[in-house]
């Protein structure tokens, strides 16, 4: 029987396929009550509107029960609130080979005038432009290399 | 739709402390002592959700595809602030009412938002300026409920403030291009923040009672409004009108009909999920 840990750990982000919801930094506990083997998630959303969060509580939901685990229950929280800080680096290699360019460390409080070259993810070019601010999901802005003129997504500095 | 929740009048009759005023039809009959921090709370839950059925109404019709995105995105963050705002009135008004039954059971007279996020979208120019003014209170509103006692509307702000300074972000944007650009563009842009700005006072009337007193947002979004208009060689236009009375429930006309729109399957259907 796998562990309720491992089972929701492995559970992947709806809108980001290639990463799990423990790269992407949204899953925040699992707890399993020894006495009735009841599991607790804890999960947070990227965006306060985020449409795929509905979907994420019934994967969780779905990946316990085939892992043995039939009575769970998902808790959203939201403080502290989610940072592109939180994504680790294994779930950045990831979105970068997949072509989404993985967010830059968030800004500090404050306007900050200069803006930081995003990296191409399929060709490595620095000269790249922002298309549109947001893109097909709220996570994400749309960009274009102009080295190898394709666009790609870009996950927001949040 | 045949009952109301509830019918506010122009007047509401105070109800004696201790009294217990039976509501008819669809709500439990409950105690509603109608707080002050409620009333506060809802007011930032309607801004957020008129303005995102406001901003929804871009969708397919935005001037380019990049942009149609964005607006739906925009409104998509104003809806969940919306959501986790109402679901807290709700608990803090104790009468058993959802974030469900706040959105789509109340008539116009018990909406608290501001004029500001109802005006009709008008052109481009207007909507841009009104997502500008808006976020540039937002921002500083959402970054002060962070540091405030309440701890809901603490944790609510310290989220809800990362997705406003994209907002103010966008708009101002759209703002300087558009004031700075063509003749043409430039009129309309201008035109727009003359019709949008004697709203702004309602935005910032102080309310030292509240969580987060509006007035103290007065010099952060002074200071945004005054350095982007400038930057878009706009004005700012002379006027001492100062139309007010959302948050007491007093609207334009348009609420209503917005309203309709977006109440419609709600009443038809009551308690439809999906």
């Amino acid at each position: 029987m796998t562990t309720a840990r491992a089972a929701v750990a492995a559970v992947v982000d709806p809108e980001l396929r290639v990463i799990t919801i423990e790269e992407l930094g949204i899953l925040r506990s699992v707890a399993e009550e020894p006495a009735t083997g009841r599991v607790v998630v804890t999960i947070t959303p990227t965006y306060t509107g985020c449409p795929a969060m509905d979907v994420i509580r019934a994967d969780i939901r779905r990946a316990l029960a085939a892992a043995g685990h039939p009575q769970a229950e998902v808790r959203t929280v939201y403080t502290p609130a989610w940072s592109t800080d939180w994504i680790t680096e294994a779930g950045r290699a990831k979105l970068a080979r997949a072509g989404i360019a993985p967010p830059g460390p968030v800004r500090p409080a404050g306007p900050v005038p200069l803006t930081l070259t995003v990296r191409c993810p399929w060709c490595g070019s620095p000269e790249t432009e922002q298309i549109s601010r947001f893109g097909s999901t709220a996570c994400k802005a749309l960009r274009r290399c102009r080295s190898c003129t394709e666009p790609f997504d870009h996950l927001k500095a949040l | 739709m045949t009952a109301h929740v509830e019918q506010t009048g122009p007047e509401p009759v105070p109800t004696a402390p201790g009294t217990t005023s039976a509501v008819p039809g669809m709500t439990p009959a409950a105690p509603k002592p109608v707080t002050k921090r409620f009333e506060f709370v809802l007011g930032l839950a309607d801004d957020a959700l008129v303005a995102a059925q406001r901003l929804a109404e871009w969708c397919t019709r935005g001037p380019e595809m990049e942009e149609d995105i964005a607006l739906a995105n925009i409104a998509l963050d104003q809806l969940g602030a919306a959501r986790l705002l109402l679901t807290y009135a709700g608990e803090l008004e104790g009468a058993g009412r959802d974030e469900d039954a706040l959105a789509y059971r109340r008539d116009d007279r018990e909406f608290r938002n501001c004029l500001l996020v109802e005006l009709p979208n008008g052109d481009f120019a207007v909507t841009m300026a009104k997502l500008f003014f808006l976020a540039a209170y937002q921002v500083p509103l959402y970054t002060a409920l962070a540091g405030c006692g309440d701890e809901r509307l603490a944790a609510i702000g310290a989220k809800a403030r990362k997705e406003s300074a994209y907002h103010l972000e966008h708009a101002s944007l759209w703002v300087r291009r558009l004031g700075d650009g063509t003749d043409e563009s430039h009129r309309r842009m201008q035109a727009a923040v003359d019709e949008v700005w004697p709203y702004l006072h309602e935005l910032l009337t102080p309310d030292p009672a509240a969580p987060v007193d509006p007035a103290t947002l007065r010099a952060d979004f002074d200071s945004v409004v005054s350095r982007v208009l400038s930057e878009a060689t706009l004005t700012v236009p002379e006027t001492s009108w100062t139309p007010a009375g959302g948050r007491n429930g007093l609207h334009t006309e348009h609420l209503s009909y917005l309203l309709a729109e977006l109440q419609v399957l709600h009443r038809a259907h009551p308690g439809a999920s999906w």
